[in-house]
C-alpha cells in the first residue's frame, strides 16, 4: 500500500499562477475527483503528479519518497495510439517500456474493452471512441499503482463509461489509487474531491 | 528485452509500415548529388575533385531532411509523453530511437553512395574510404540532429529552426568526413580523419542521448 502526499503545490504557466497551496493525501484504495472550470489547471495538476511539469513550489511524495517509487500512468487528452500499428501491436509494442504483456493478456484486455474482433485492425481505422477503449485496455495492462486520468470519459459511449467505472472499482479494490478530472459524475463510489 | 532494443524494434516497425517518408529522403540524396555531374559536365578530373564535398553535403542535407521524423510523430500523437512518464531510462530509449533513425536513413544513404561514386568516377579504394567515412558520419549526424530536433519540438517552423541550430554543429563532421575522402583522392592516408570522426562519434554516443532526453523533458513541460 502506498501513499501519495501533496503539500503546498502551486503551478505557474508563463506569468500567471494556475493554482497554489494545493495539499492532499491519497492512499491506496482511494480516488480523488478533481473539479474546476476550464483553464483552472486540472490537466496541469495531473501532469505535475506524473512528473512532466515541475511545480513552482510544493512537494509531491510517494510513500515518503520523491522519486518515481510507484508506477504511475497518465491518460491525457491524446490517446497515444500509433496509427500505423494494429490495436494489438499498439498494446504490445506501441510504447516501449510498458510492462511486457503476453499475447494472451493483450487479447484478454482487448476483449474486455470490446475490441476483441478489432485486434488486428490498423489503428487508423479505429473510431475516436474505439481509441479511447484501446487506452482503457492499455491501462489494464500497465499495472500501475496510481492512475492519473484526464477527462477519461471524453469520447466514450455509455457502455464505455460503465466499463471505465468497472475498471476503476477493480483498481481501487486492488489497492491502487487514482486522480481523475471529469466534468461528469463517474460510476464509482464517491471519493475525495478537490476543487481548483 | 532492454529498453534500447524494444525502442529500436518499435521504430523500425513503424518505418516499415510507412516507408514513403524514408524513401523520399533517399530519393533526395541521390537526386541532389546527381544534379552536379549533370550541371558541371562529364569532366572526370573535375568531378573527382568536387566529389567528397558534394556527396557529403548531400548526405548531410538528407539526414537533416529526415530529422523531423525522429520525435514529431510521437510528440503529436502523445506517445512521447507516455515514454517520458514511463518507468524507463529516457536516455537509452532516445538512443534506441536515434539508432533506428540511423538504420532507416543513414545506412541506406551509405548503401546508395557507391551509385554516386560511379557518377563522380571514383575508383574502388576511394569508394571504400567514402563508405568508411559515411558509416560513422551519418550516425554522428543523427545523434547531433536529435538534440536540435528535441530542442525545437512543438515549435512552429521547427524545420527552419532545426536547420539553423544543427548545421553549424554539422561542420566538424563535414570537415573530417569529406576530408577523409579528399585526403585519399590526393594520395594521402585517410586514417587520421577517420579516427577523428570516430572519436567525435564516441563523444556524441555518450552525451547526445542524455542531452536529447533533457531537451525532450523541457519540450513536454
Amino acid at each position: 500500500m502506498f501513499q501519495l502526499n501533496v503539500r503546498g503545490l502551486s503551478c505557474q504557466r508563463a506569468e500567471n499562477i494556475l493554482f497554489s497551496g494545493i495539499s492532499f493525501a491519497l492512499e491506496g484504495g482511494a480516488w480523488l475527483h478533481v473539479k474546476g472550470r476550464n483553464g483552472a489547471g486540472k490537466s496541469t495538476l495531473l501532469r505535475t503528479l506524473a512528473g512532466l511539469v515541475r511545480p513552482a513550489s510544493g512537494v509531491v511524495t510517494f510513500s515518503g519518497r520523491l522519486g518515481p517509487a510507484v508506477r504511475r500512468v497518465l491518460c491525457g487528452h491524446q490517446a497515444a495510439v500509433k496509427r500505423e500499428l494494429s490495436a494489438e501491436e499498439n498494446l504490445r509494442v506501441g510504447i516501449p517500456g510498458d510492462s511486457p504483456a503476453s499475447a494472451a493478456q493483450v487479447q484478454a484486455a482487448l476483449t474486455k474493452v470490446g475490441l476483441g474482433k478489432a485486434a488486428s485492425v490498423p489503428a487508423r481505422y479505429l473510431s475516436e471512441g474505439q481509441k479511447r477503449r484501446l487506452v482503457l485496455a492499455r491501462l489494464l495492462l500497465q499495472c500501475a499503482d496510481l492512475w492519473l486520468l484526464d477527462e477519461p470519459v471524453n469520447g466514450l459511449d455509455s457502455d464505455g463509461v460503465e466499463l471505465l467505472g468497472l475498471f476503476l472499482r477493480e483498481h481501487l479494490a486492488n489497492g491502487g489509487a487514482a486522480v481523475v478530472t471529469s466534468h461528469q459524475p463517474l460510476p464509482v463510489a464517491v471519493g475525495k474531491s478537490l476543487a481548483l | 528485452m532492454s529498453i534500447f532494443s524494444l525502442t529500436l524494434r518499435r521504430d523500425l516497425l513503424l518505418v516499415i509500415r510507412e516507408p514513403a517518408q524514408g524513401m523520399a529522403v533517399l530519393a533526395f540524396f541521390v537526386m541532389a548529388a546527381s544534379l552536379f555531374p549533370i550541371g558541371v559536365g562529364p569532366e572526370s578530373a573535375l568531378l573527382r575533385r568536387i566529389a567528397p564535398g558534394i556527396i557529403w553535403v548531400a548526405a548531410l542535407l538528407a539526414v537533416l531532411l529526415g530529422l523531423p521524423r525522429l520525435f514529431e510523430a510521437d510528440f503529436l500523437d502523445g506517445t512521447l509523453e507516455q515514454m517520458v512518464v514511463g518507468p524507463v531510462s529516457l536516455g537509452l530509449l532516445v538512443l534506441g530511437k536515434i539508432v533506428a533513425h540511423w538504420l532507416s536513413t543513414g545506412v541506406p544513404i551509405v548503401l546508395l553512395s557507391p551509385l554516386l561514386a560511379i557518377q563522380f568516377s571514383l575508383d574502388r579504394d576511394s569508394l571504400l574510404v567514402m563508405v568508411g567515412s559515411l558509416l560513422p558520419g551519418t550516425l554522428l549526424l543523427s545523434l547531433i540532429g536529435a538534440i536540435g530536433s528535441a530542442l525545437t519540438l512543438g515549435l512552429r517552423n521547427s524545420g527552419v529552426l532545426v536547420t539553423v541550430l544543427v548545421l553549424p554543429l554539422y561542420v566538424p563532421v563535414l570537415v573530417f568526413g569529406a576530408g577523409a575522402l579528399e585526403a585519399d583522392l590526393a594520395g594521402m592516408d585517410a586514417a587520421a580523419h577517420l579516427y577523428l570522426l570516430v572519436a567525435l562519434l564516441a563523444l556524441a554516443l555518450f552525451f547526445a542521448p542524455w542531452v536529447t532526453a533533457a531537451a525532450l523533458r523541457i519540450a513536454l513541460e
